[in-house]
């Protein structure tokens, strides 16, 4: 439009000049002329006015194409490759094009040239960057691998309860939990508020009484799944405050059941007996004080003893039967794959004499002191060595009805039992290395037996440990991650910002968390009743896009896939009637995109889809929404293509994982970022900046 | 004057073993099978001593035991708790509510016979 009004001026002030000079010329002229001379003249013109008309208008028509020709060449092209010079500045591989004027053209061969200049310094300076931010991310890494390394689920939340930093621990701990878990994300979510403001309270008191690490532990049910200890521990900031806090969790709830089971096996234990072995007691008690009772009397007390007795047998077994688990259970044994057990016990072994495994149960579980146990198997090998020359063993697992057993084999040389019996007996002894520990300890520590046996027609004899069956621990799913990829579990720049809540508006557009969405549909139009059949999101945190803070959702439409749409998202109708309906998955989006700002490209088109929602699921998307499309035009109205593709083009984002949802979502995503410093450059840095020239530029599109 | 002891336990071989040793004692005993009979020849007999056993059927030992120390006119009447319930909170749940001894089985019969001699004033035999 400026451009346009500009030309306007340009050529009315042409014309008016033309026109004055031409009518100033005739004024002087006829000045100081003789009256008839200027009759003669005015005649003239008069006789001629159609041809003179005719050559001015000609004249001023060539002035008209010779102006807009100028201005095209000098001010248009100029323009246009003020703002393409502008985009080397966000992207130095890009080039600028000038085709108008050879002056334009030279000009922006050296614009080139300096951007080639430019590229390379920016190059220099991002490998200088790299590498001091390689040793800070190294130590990131470092960190994150140490957190996933934990048994213990591990969160770390700032002040205001803000999730700075989760491992995978706490991931799967929260994986049914009404929120989700995610950086920046309260951790009020999932666990109760008042539990946490209420040990921060407790902490801040010890902090006041000058304790000096203070930690305070609490057992909190999660909604979903049982019970989950917590240990918490803050952290100072400036001023002795508590600047956040750090949160271990453990899921205890075997242990609680374990607990509650082995309490009510000692009550059901002492109260099943103390009966019967009253009536025992008080009868023979009756027998031996009157020994002068006649026979039948005797009988009588006689046969009450039989029955007790049996009564007596009867509650103990049940009791033991009842809470077998409970016995078997112990918090200082750990349930370990029966494979690996062999195979921690063959590197020990091996290191004495020859060993081998074979005939292991590789699903098999045992619940073992593994330590203990190693060193029992150490040490019956090392014995064998020293005092039999054996040069070789073989170990074997496999399950015994509810037990498991673990063989320690060789050949010939048996034992007696005094030897046996000694070598349970004795503290155990590896070369120099003792311990006070003796293998009956371990066993029994195991509730387990261990006993010797030989095969006579083979010459094979073993040791035979009987061991209790452990629980195959659920698999945890932790991919081990190449270090480049390693989740963004983290974010402590997030420590930096103080009042999260603070209205979104005048918050700056970098520091802001974002939802970038992206939908695919059975059509364009919503209203025609066209669908949404898939969704896919991912979060922008603190200016980072969190590649593994992604929502992705295939969405059953309820009615059939044009064939034309098929083509462009490859979505086969078949796969779709087995998701969930957009009713049900609209909740979960909703929860996922809670106190973020929604992006979209064209979102218009998106929101559309959601709003049309909204009556029947009643869930509304309230928050402010951002759309690249616009905030591109917004930076570069010059150019006319805003789609995805030349965007990313221009910016110099690698296009990857098109038309699925949740890869148009993350291009979107990488875009928005780019986009953060070229909105700077035009002064724009707030989210209602953002907002109002996005308006502006909006209703200037529409009017062409 | 013989006293009387009522025995209330839902066990018939400890009602045996008890009854026979109380009669040596020279007592007069009397059985009931559960709690609310408990009560009703308590009414009819007026014993001096009831040996209770907290877990009866129809009505516990406990409310037994609450039933007996409600009524002023059976205050004097000493009550012994029997139960295989072992633990401190049960035997003081059993004091507070009136009973005069609280004793976990198994129980040696002499110390028994003390402690009911005790409570009624010596020997009755």
């Amino acid at each position: 439009m400026h451009g346009r009004l500009k030309f306007a001026a340009w050529l009315a002030a042409l014309y008016c000049a033309a026109l004055g000079l031409i009518a100033a010329t005739l004024v002087m002229v006829e000045v100081g002329m003789p009256a008839q001379d200027q009759a003669v003249v005015s005649r003239m013109f008069e006789e001629r006015a159609p041809l003179l008309a005719f050559v001015g208008g000609l004249l001023l028509l060539a002035c008209g194409g010779f102006v807009a020709w100028l201005f095209k060449r000098y001010v248009t092209a100029p323009r246009a490759l003020a703002e393409q010079t502008r985009v080397v500045l966000a992207n130095p591989g890009y080039r600028v094009e000038a085709a108008a004027a050879p002056e334009l053209s030279a000009l922006a061969a050296e614009i080139n040239r300096l951007a080639g200049a430019y590229h390379g310094v920016q190059r220099d300076m991002e490998a200088k960057i790299a590498e001091s931010g390689s040793r800070l991310e190294e130590e990131r890494n470092r960190l994150a691998a140490l957190m996933s390394d934990l048994s213990q689920g591990v969160l770390l939340c700032n002040a205001e309860g803000r999730i700075l930093l989760y491992n995978e621990q706490a991931r799967t701990l929260f994986s049914s939990a009404a929120a989700p878990i995610g950086l920046g994300r309260s951790v009020f979510g999932l666990l109760d508020r008042e539990e946490i403001v209420h040990a921060l309270d407790k902490l801040q008191y010890a902090l006041d009484q000058g304790t000096e690490a203070p930690s305070t532990r609490f057992i909190t049910a999660l909604a979903a799944r049982g019970l989950v200890r917590v240990q918490m521990a803050p952290f100072l900031a400036a001023g002795g405050r508590v600047g956040g806090f750090v949160l271990a969790l453990e899921d205890v709830t075997r242990f609680v059941g374990q607990e509650l089971q082995r309490r009510q096996l000692l009550q059901a234990l002492s109260t099943g007996v103390r009966a019967p072995v009253a009536n025992i007691r008080a009868t023979v008690e009756n027998m031996v004080s009157f020994p002068e009772m006649d026979p039948a009397q005797r009988q009588r007390f006689a046969r009450i003893i039989a029955e007790e007795s049996i009564n007596l047998s009867k509650s103990i077994d049940q009791a033991l039967s009842e809470y077998a688990d409970a016995i078997k259970a112990s918090m200082a044994l750990e349930d370990m794959r029966a494979a690996d057990l062999v195979t921690v016990a063959k590197r020990r072994i091996g290191a004495l004499l020859r060993v081998d495994a074979d005939d292991v149960d590789q699903n098999l579980w045992l619940r073992v002191d593994s330590f203990a146990l190693v060193q029992s198997l150490g040490y019956l090998a090392w014995r064998l060595r020293e005092e039999h020359a054996v040069d070789a063993v073989r170990l074997r697992a496999r399950a015994r009805e509810t037990f498991a057993e673990l063989d320690l084999v060789w050949s010939a040389a048996p034992l007696s039992s005094e030897v046996i019996s000694l070598w349970e007996s004795q503290p155990m002894q590896v070369a120099a290395e003792q311990t006070p520990l003796t293998l009956k300890d371990v066993l029994e520590r195991h509730g387990g037996e261990m006993w010797y046996q030989r095969d006579e027609p083979s010459g094979a004899s073993w040791f035979r440990f009987l061991l209790p069956l452990g629980e195959a621990a659920p698999q945890p799913s932790r991919r081990r991650l190449p270090a480049e990829s390693r989740p963004e579990y983290y974010d402590f720049d997030l420590f930096q910002r103080a009042g999260t809540q603070r209205e979104f508006d005048d918050q700056p557009l970098d520091e802001l968390a974002y939802t970038v969405f992206d939908t695919e549909t059975t059509g364009l139009e919503p209203s025609a009743g066209d669908e949404i059949i898939s969704l896919g999101a991912v979060r922008i945190v603190n200016g980072r896009l969190l590649k593994h803070e992604v929502y992705e959702q295939l969405v059953n439409p309820q009615r059939p896939l044009n064939r034309e749409s098929s083509r462009i998202h490859g979505i086969d109708a078949r796969l779709l009637v087995s998701q969930p309906t957009l009713g049900a998955v609209l909740p979960e989006f909703h929860r996922f995109c809670e106190d973020t700002v929604l992006v979209a490209h064209n979102a218009a088109f998106d929101m559309r889809f959601l709003e049309l929602k909204e009556a029947a699921t009643g869930i509304r998307f309230e928050q402010p929404v951002l759309d690249t499309l616009l905030l591109s035009a917004v930076v570069h109205p010059s150019l006319q293509d805003h789609s995805l593709e030349a965007i990313a083009e221009r910016l110099g984002v690698r296009v990857i994982g098109r038309h699925t949802a949740l890869g148009d979502a993350l291009l979107t995503g990488e875009i928005l970022l780019k986009l953060f410093p070229l909105l700077a450059e035009s002064g724009i840095s707030t989210l209602k900046q953002a907002r109002e020239a996005s308006q502006r530029t909006y209703h200037a599109r529409l009017r062409y | 004057m013989t006293k009387k002891i009522l025995i209330a336990d839902d066990e018939p071989n400890i009602v045996t073993a008890l009854e026979f040793l109380l009669q040596r004692n020279g007592y007069e005993v009397h059985i009931a099978r559960n709690g609310e009979s408990a009560l009703k020849l308590i009414e009819a007999h007026l014993p001096d001593l009831v040996l209770l056993d907290v877990m009866m059927p129809v009505k516990s030992g406990y409310e037994v035991c609450r039933r007996m120390r409600e009524r002023a006119d059976w205050r004097h009447i000493k009550i012994i708790m029997l139960t295989a319930k072992g633990r401190d909170v049960e035997m003081s749940k059993g004091l507070s509510i009136g009973a005069d001894l609280y004793i976990t089985k198994p129980f040696s019969t002499q110390e028994l016979v003390a402690k009911i001699n005790g409570l009624l004033g010596a020997g009755a035999a």
